[in-house]
């Protein structure tokens, strides 16, 4: 089976095989699908950011025209709301109108159902609730002396004394780093349509799981998991915020009590309110190295909030205990409870705040030492994990600043900063290390080898946009030795059976695996058949848990080397990057046309991290204000300038796939890299991001008045 | 005597004309969306700041979800199901799926709608804010990177595939002028 | 939103008949504000009267030299005709420098000037605001105000006008035509925005029920010498958080005309008469475009975020009409 003359699959550029629908509007996406009977709903969100609700006026909503109903604490049907899913604790947002308690301003109090969606909009407007209000508390800083160390077992890794190597260093840095709230600001709005079929409840929706979805919702209404159904074909992005949320759960309640589809979208304010955020942090760095570079003491500690209903930890301080080797490593992760809602996962969670602060203070470190930014990183390479001591799968890091810079034109930069001037435009450059771990989880798929020589591939997996649908079609083609044009790759649908969610960039990897084993398992099928396929076909299928628990245990990540090149206007503020290079060590790459989409859009994400994106809370009312894409600005397209990404060869030799995950790695350390690249500029340092005008003239201001 | 607070219209639509009758406060994205079937419209933010609903209306682009349905009576609208010849996509179709202008998808019908206006309205002469001199003396803005990148702004994707997408505009802008080129020799 | 009726207006005087009737009616032009404000419950109409289709869509040359452009036009049709980019190019740029080609195509230049503040306090009904609600408070002054307003404002309110054509208006010495019941009128713009005082909610000097028809630039030689520069927090797409306009005429190094106004640091695009009065005369220096800006924003009143406004204006104006002065030189 290995001679035929197949064209390559699995390393060749494929369009996307939904590309043709995406690009003629015939992908239909979760509130697009008609269905009969349907009728349309609302959500009313809190005013306040703390109390209960003391009255619903539901009497004059019901008689409004087209109203069906008005769900809300007092009348809801009862929820089973503690358990844990394949993801752990649910979001405290899908115990929807259970309680009369309000956690935080944007908290789901009511659910207005009606015929039309302008109706159930006008009605929803027109609910008047009351509430009893309580002093509340969204103040984020540094230095809150409620902070604590969350009873998780990676708050904290140490090794060595830090205090004695930051004493015998002979250069040190201790800098304060803040990150602002951010949004996923996926271009779909959550949308969920649920209705009953068949003695089943089947809800059409935009999530990063079906799987994950449906066994919540099973748990949550308490059904058999078998009679729930979730599908999920288009997704129009995610980046973490579409998992289990008040809309599949609004849906299906209303479902259930109406006995007709029901159909939730929420509005784009509504997404900023219910569907998780990156939490703020406030980060400091100390490092200490001697005059040759060398770390002595790496000391990172990372302040983030979260709600009073659930601890969550933006893992920031990781990523030094992977990158960096010290003689004394001290890292941590603290927390504040404030009347917020509850942060969760947001395209690199953890790695992309965490690494605007290491590789910063690197920067500042290296500046101290008169040191090459690059040269400060080689002389600080580990041989194994700094802190598990266990041996890398594979780690390139130096091969992609090496690559990198040189075909960024690293060598002929001038160290010293405030060197370069265009027009009004003063110039400079920056570099940041990247990297992110490359985990698997186990999942099931099937194989059917049809009858008419096509096969088709089944997995409850998400193409949120990654490409995964593709990726899975070339890998099962790659298996199968047969042109991609043969394999039908069916997913986003919980009937499927259990699997990994698109997250963590862990999606493509574990899909594959389960793929490929399950066109092993096929193969063998086949084999036994002697070519008879019968009408109905030959199915195989696999659960790689037994697998991937034979996985040696190793530090398993994707590494990168991020290059900027900015322009700095001092006299207006204004920072526009002007180019922008990253050079990655990702494992193996499946489809390079969507492999570098991901990648360059991950570094699109780093320049709207570090130029524009903060979501502004309101300490007075508690509620983010501006909750639209006027106020909370993501990168436009004239925000964004030529950016390349490239790759190095990088085999796993132990692993099965081999393939590392991308989806999040594109967006680590851009933000340094491009702080780092304004300090070569205009020689200030930026240690807030993002790196907004008024912050550019007030650090000029000071320079100059130094 | 209440006045009605709906009305019939009558556009037309990729070519169809359409009559039905709208609730004044219904838009053209909803009308396009929960009443003819034409999801290919996307609704991104629902308040003009995201482009994700551009359509046509009389050949200029427009932010569908602004536009009340009902002042939109017999109007022209061009949809992202209207570019396409039967199996042949629109050249600017074709560029961003050959290219990857995309990911999740989301805003591409919007982000091709506009780049066919960004087209027209560049072969108009149009200045943009990227233009350096508007005067009229300094003569059409060749469409370069950083002028497609200011004319495409109006549509956000937050996957980030603007590279792509200007390149894709930049491959469809130069098969236009070939064809035009061609045409006039 | 709330129901509505929706009349076509097919001539002026029926229309401003229409609107006179009906304290509960509003204008529809384009839309791209109104129609969000009344998604966002900020305007709560029961009756619209669309102008679209009046014929108020004309750009035409005045006798004495200026131009007449219809109320009507949009914001696209404006900035792409030949004379305006001619003998006004800062009035192109600014109006390009606006919101999206999409929104550019539906926006109209008399939904333009009556456009509100993008004070997200206002925008949101959950937040009181005495703009949106007379008495309710202002909570930006305490509360976020990193865009508001350094001139004009007052304690009631510190919102700014959103507009950019607005600003190379009001560096022109546009003024605004209308009808109304009462019969028709002019306002300079410099009179046409109201002072904020204790009545932010009062926002222009017209006649309850009237109808802008047309704007006029008179004849500005100097004009033709314009350009307009925004500062803000992404390259495009975005509102002003400092802009300005200007057009300078320089003769033997010494400033003979010159007109300069801001954006996004008032209630109103701001014409800087101060500056233009203490610069006329004077050399094309930079020296000279600092004082200049210097003596218009002394009367800057600064909150605790939005400070950084001062040296931004200031540094714009002298960038601005260096550049200016440079190619005058050339």
């Amino acid at each position: 089976m290995t001679t035929t003359a197949q064209p390559p699959t699995v390393g060749a550029a494929h369009t996307r095989v939904e590309g043709r629908d995406k690009v003629t509007g015939a992908a239909r996406y979760a509130s697009e699908q008609p269905f009969d009977q349907l009728v349309h709903s609302w959500l009313v969100l809190s005013t306040v950011a703390r109390g209960r609700v003391r009255k619903v006026g539901e009497e004059a909503v019901r008689a409004m025209p087209g109203v069906l109903a008005v769900l809300h604490h007092g009348n809801a049907p009862r929820l089973t709301t503690d358990y844990a899913s394949m993801l752990g604790a649910p979001d405290p947002t899908v115990a929807l109108f259970q309680h009369d308690r309000v956690p935080h301003a944007g908290w789901p109090v009511a659910l207005v159902v009606a015929e039309t969606p302008e109706q159930a909009r006008e009605a929803a407007e027109s609910l008047v609730v009351e509430y009893v209000e309580e002093p509340h508390d969204v103040a984020f800083h540094a230095g809150r002396p409620d902070a604590y160390v969350p009873e998780d077992g990676g708050a904290v890794a140490t090794k060595g004394d830090l205090e004695a190597e930051l004493a015998a260093s002979s250069v040190v840095v201790d800098a304060s780093y803040t990150t602002p709230e951010q949004h996923h600001s996926a271009m779909e709005p959550h949308a969920a349509t649920a209705r009953w079929e068949g003695g089943r409840l089947e809800v059409v929706d935009s999530n990063q799981g079906s799987m994950w979805v449906a066994d919540e919702l099973a748990k949550l209404f308490s059904l058999d998991p078998s009679s729930v159904r979730v599908r999920s074909e288009h997704i129009g992005g995610a980046f973490g915020s579409k998992g289990v949320r008040p809309h599949q759960v609004a849906a299906a309640m209303a479902a259930t009590v109406l006995q007709r589809p029901v159909r939730l979208a929420l509005t784009r304010r509504q997404t900023f309110a219910v569907t998780g955020y990156r939490s703020p942090t406030a980060q400091r760095v100390r490092l200490g190295a001697d005059a040759d570079g060398r770390l002595r003491a790496f000391g990172h500690e990372a302040l983030n909030l979260t709600s009073t209903l659930r601890p969550f930890v933006e893992t920031s301080a990781a990523l030094g205990r992977v990158l960096y080797d010290a003689r004394a490593h001290h890292t941590v992760h603290r927390l504040v409870d404030v009347d917020m809602p509850t942060p969760t996962w947001m395209r690199a969670p953890g790695e992309a705040p965490g690494s605007f602060a290491v590789e910063s203070a690197l920067d500042e470190l290296a500046e101290r030492l008169g040191m090459d930014p690059i040269a400060l990183r080689a002389r600080n390479e580990p041989a194994v994990g700094p802190l598990s001591g266990l041996p890398f799968s594979s780690r390139n890091l130096l091969g992609c600043f090496e690559e990198g810079a040189r075909r960024f034109g690293w060598a002929e930069r001038d160290p010293r900063p405030r060197m370069r001037r265009e027009g009004r435009w003063l110039l400079g450059t920056g570099t940041a290390a990247a990297t992110y771990p490359s985990g698997a989880a186990p999942s099931t798929a099937s194989v059917t080898a049809e009858a008419d020589g096509t096969f088709t591939v089944r997995i409850s997996a998400a193409d949120v946009g990654t490409g995964a649908r593709t990726a899975l079609t070339l890998i099962a083609a790659e298996a199968l030795d047969v042109a991609p044009e043969r394999v039908d790759v069916r997913i986003g649908d919980s009937d499927f059976g259990p699997a990994w969610v698109a997250g963590g960039s862990m999606g493509t990897r574990s899909w594959a695996l389960a793929v490929t084993s399950a066109v092993g398992e096929l193969r063998g099928r086949l084999a036994l058949a002697d070519g008879e396929i019968p009408p109905e076909g030959i199915t195989a299928r696999t659960d790689t848990a037994g697998l991937l628990a034979e996985l040696a245990k190793k530090e398993r990540h994707s590494f990168g080397a991020q290059f900027a090149e900015v322009a700095v206007d001092v006299a207006t503020g204004e920072i526009r990057v002007r180019r922008m290079l990253g050079i990655f060590a990702a494992g193996r790459i499946v489809n390079p046309l969507t492999a570098r989409s991901q990648l360059i859009g991950g570094m699109t994400w780093g320049i709207s991290m570090a130029l524009h994106e903060e979501a502004v809370r309101d300490e007075a009312s508690g509620s983010q204000l501006g909750a639209d894409f006027a106020s909370y600005h993501v990168a436009a397209n004239a925000d964004v300038p030529l950016i390349e990404a490239d790759w190095l060869e990088d085999p796993v030799p132990d692993d099965p796939v081999g393939i590392k995950g991308i989806g999040e790695i594109g967006i680590v350390g851009v933000a340094a890299a491009i702080s780092n690249a304004a300090w070569h500029a205009t020689g200030v340092r930026h240690r807030d991001l993002p790196l907004r005008p008024d912050r550019v003239l007030r650090a000029e201001a000071e320079a100059v008045g130094d | 005597m209440a006045q009605a607070t709906a009305s019939p219209i009558t556009l037309t639509i990729n070519g169809e004309p359409h009559t039905l009758t709208v609730d004044h406060r219904t838009t053209l994205l909803d009308v396009l969306r929960e009443r003819l079937d034409l999801t290919g419209t996307k609704k991104g933010c629902d308040q003009g700041q995201c482009g994700a609903c551009t359509v046509l209306v009389d050949g200029r682009r427009i932010v569908a979800c602004l536009q009340l349905a009902v002042a939109t009576e017999g109007r022209a609208v061009t949809t992202i199901e209207g570019l396409a010849e039967g199996d042949e996509l629109h050249p600017v179709q074709q560029a961003f799926l050959d290219l990857d202008g995309f990911q999740c998808g989301y805003c591409t019908p919007g982000q091709i709608c506009s780049a066919l206006a960004v087209l027209d309205e560049h072969a108009a002469g149009w200045p943009s804010a990227a233009t350096d001199d508007v005067r009229p003396e300094a003569g059409p803005p060749a469409l370069t990177p950083e002028e497609i990148r200011e004319r495409m702004s109006g549509n956000l994707c937050r996957c980030g595939a603007y590279v792509p997408i200007v390149q894709a505009v930049a491959k469809a802008a130069g098969q236009a002028a070939e064809t035009t080129e061609e045409s006039a020799a | 939103m709330r129901e509505f009726s929706y009349e076509r207006a097919t001539d002026v005087s029926s229309a401003v008949a229409l609107l006179e009737t009906d304290p509960d009616a509003r204008w529809l032009g384009g839309g791209t504000n109104l129609v969000d404000l009344m998604k966002t419950g900020v305007e709560r109409p029961g009756r619209l009267v669309d102008v679209r289709e009046l014929p108020l869509g004309r750009i035409e040359s005045t006798d004495d030299g200026g131009l007449r452009i219809g109320a009507t036009v949009t914001n696209s049709e404006l900035a792409a005709h030949p004379e305006v980019r001619r003998r006004y190019p800062a009035l192109a740029q600014a109006v390009l420098a606006g919101a999206s080609g999409q929104l550019r195509n539906m926006a109209t230049v008399g939904g333009n000037l009556l456009q509100r503040t993008r004070c997200a306090y206002f925008t949101d009904t959950s937040f009181p605001c005495n703009k949106r609600e007379p008495g309710s408070g202002c909570p930006a002054a305490t509360g976020e105000h990193r865009n508001h307003a350094i001139l004009g404002a007052s304690e009631h309110c510190v919102a700014v006008h959103p507009s950019d054509m607005g600003v190379a208006l009001a560096a022109f010495d546009a003024v605004v035509a209308y009808e109304s019941a009462a019969g028709g009128g002019e306002l300079p713009l410099a009179d046409f925005y109201l002072p904020v005082g204790d009545t932010p909610h009062l926002e222009t000097a017209l006649p309850p029920g009237a109808l802008i028809t047309a704007v006029t630039l008179p004849p500005a030689p100097v004009a033709a010498h314009s350009r307009y520069r925004k500062v803000r927090e992404r390259a495009s797409y975005a509102f002003a958080i400092g802009s300005a306009a200007a057009a300078l005429d320089v003769a033997d190094g010494v400033v003979r005309e010159i007109r300069l106004a801001f954006g996004a640091v008032a209630s109103r695009p701001w014409r800087a008469s101060t500056a233009e009065r203490v610069l006329r005369g004077q050399p094309a220096v930079g020296a000279a475009f600092a004082e200049a800006a210097d003596a218009e924003l002394a009367a800057a009143q600064v909150l605790d975020q939005n400070a950084y406004k001062v040296p931004l204006i200031r540094n714009l104006v002298v960038s601005l009409l260096t550049e200016l002065a440079e190619e005058t030189a050339r």
